[in-house]
């Protein structure tokens, strides 16, 4: 009987966020704390309260080392642009080949998710649908605008035959792709697994969110102050979008291939408040919260005690000294034994379906480079904060550290939660 | 309009669409567009919205099922063109 789990590991990253593309350029704009908010024309031309965002910087000569002429003819759909540019980055990184011609991968399989694909290219088609002209859609209208778009194309240019499919769990999308890429190669069911997220640029994927008064309004003249994770004066999160991409793999098979091992994915646990106490289709159920990190230490066979660092999902809402909260009683650690805390929505703003991937590979970096990336934009923490853990926990600055254990989570709309626990890796 | 014309813009058209592994001068007038030039059948309706709007005309399915090769599709243009 196969009841042992095989060991998992990091193998191969790829990024595109807000303040830079590609993994090394990611690592520098973190360690620096440079701002990927910009004032946003095109919500400013259609009325938006909330006129900067935190968009990707796509330049052409990337587009066309990631895509062909034909490719990019009628290419609409931003986050289907910016999930096959993180994933190629992260299979190329681990140093991993293209199927031949005539075999897939079979031990190979993708989870990419995403909320929703191509807006653009669907309001599009809608305007060409209600003019009674369908048949001038053409060939691409599917592919850029089915959830599963992302997984197929990448499937397609790389050869992957295992499970190819891409999950949806609003914020949580990213890390909840990792983990079920994590617990698939676990249970031996596959040996490599690509896994991520991504997320539209533009009006109609953050319209609803601007309609909801839930993002920030008095920042558009400054938009690198906007967004304010854990601040007295948070005003809501700033929209976002991008990609993030992992290859996890078998230890053997990383240590068989001779692969870097960025970390090893020690375990994490998935759940949901099901809308039940405090939560609800917008606010977090606090004891699902709790439930989701103690079932992600024990699924990790962690202590609380061994957690290093944390990084959050703080998005800047009224909801960070809720998170803080419901991580101290998780842990029981609070004071100064808490551990140190960080958020990178300060930088890139909410990337809403990518959040969870774009801040697994910051945190992911983290542990490479044995450093905590600073948080910004805090004018004084949160009352509610600071009466809880100590400010010390809250670095301004990015600072070298040990971090042998670091805890990531995502907590999302719709009252679900995501809780994934990595370890360094030492070779 | 010239039929030489024609053959030239329809192979302008064609071109963009093959895969990375056939070269452009495979083109030739009784290249079967699936079969010898490997165009994926999805891009065959691609092509004929190109040829649409080159040539401002409308394929009705019975011209869509008859593009089989360069030369059926010349055919089509210079009758609906002429």
């Amino acid at each position: 009987m196969k009841n042992i789990k095989s060991r998992v590991v990091v193998t191969g990253m790829g990024v595109v966020a807000p303040n830079a593309v590609g993994v090394s350029a990611f690592a520098k704009a973190l360690q620096e704390q440079t701002s990927g908010i910009r004032f946003d024309q095109q919500l400013a031309d259609l009325n938006f309260g909330c006129q900067v965002s935190g968009t990707p910087q796509i330049s052409d000569e990337l587009l066309s080392e990631n895509f062909t002429p034909l490719q990019l003819r009628g290419l609409k759909a931003s986050g289907l642009v910016y999930g096959v540019i993180a994933g190629k980055e992260a299979f190329s990184d681990a140093g991993l080949e293209v199927a031949p011609k005539d075999e897939a991968h079979s031990e190979m399989g993708i989870i990419f998710g995403t909320g929703q694909s191509g807006g653009e290219k669907f309001r599009e088609a809608i305007h060409l649908i209600d003019d009674g002209r369908v048949r001038r859609l053409g060939s691409t209208s599917v592919i850029q605008t089915m959830t599963s778009g992302i997984s197929a194309w990448l499937a397609g240019e790389l050869g992957c035959g295992n499970m190819v499919t891409s999950n949806s769990s609003a914020c949580c999308t990213g890390t909840e792709a990792f983990l079920m890429g994590y617990e698939r190669i676990a249970a031996g069911k596959a040996t490599q697994m690509l896994v991520g997220s991504t997320s539209d640029s533009g009006p109609y994927i953050w319209g609803g969110f601007d309609a909801m008064r839930i993002l920030p309004t008095k920042y558009n003249d400054h938009p690198e102050n906007a967004s304010r994770p854990l601040s007295n004066d948070a005003a809501g999160f700033v929209p976002g979008s991008g990609a993030g991409a992992f290859i996890l793999e078998s230890l053997e098979s990383a240590q068989h291939r001779g692969a870097t091992i960025y970390a090893e994915v020690l375990g994490g646990a998935l759940n949901s408040g099901g809308h039940r106490g405090d939560g609800s289709m917008t606010a977090p159920n606090g004891k699902a919260v709790q439930d989701c990190i103690r079932l992600a230490l024990k699924d990790a066979q962690i202590n609380s005690e061994e957690i290093d660092a944390i990084n959050g999902h703080l998005t800047a809402t009224s909801k960070d000294a809720f998170e803080i909260k419901n991580w101290s009683e998780a842990l029981h650690r609070n004071g100064l034994d808490f551990p140190p805390i960080n958020t990178f929505k300060s930088y890139i703003g909410h990337c809403l379906a990518a959040a969870g991937s774009v801040e697994l590979v910051g945190a992911i970096l983290q542990i490479k480079h044995q450093q905590i990336y600073g948080n910004a934009n805090i004018t004084n923490l949160h009352q509610d904060i600071t009466d809880i853990i100590n400010s010390k926990c809250v670095s301004t600055k990015t600072q070298e550290m040990r971090i042998d254990v670091l805890a990531k989570a995502s907590f999302g709309f719709g009252d679900v939660n995501a809780c994934v626990i990595l370890k360094k890796h030492d070779s | 309009m010239q039929e030489n014309e024609i053959q030239q813009e329809l192979f302008k058209i064609v071109k963009v669409y093959l895969p990375q592994d056939v070269k452009e001068n495979a083109v030739k007038l009784d290249s079967h567009l699936m079969q010898d030039l490997g165009i994926n059948s999805a891009h065959l309706v691609d092509i004929a919205l190109d040829v649409e709007d080159a040539y401002d005309i409308t394929l009705n399915e019975k011209d869509m099922e008859e593009m089989q090769t360069v030369s059926d599709a010349i055919k089509i243009v210079s009758q609906k063109t002429s």
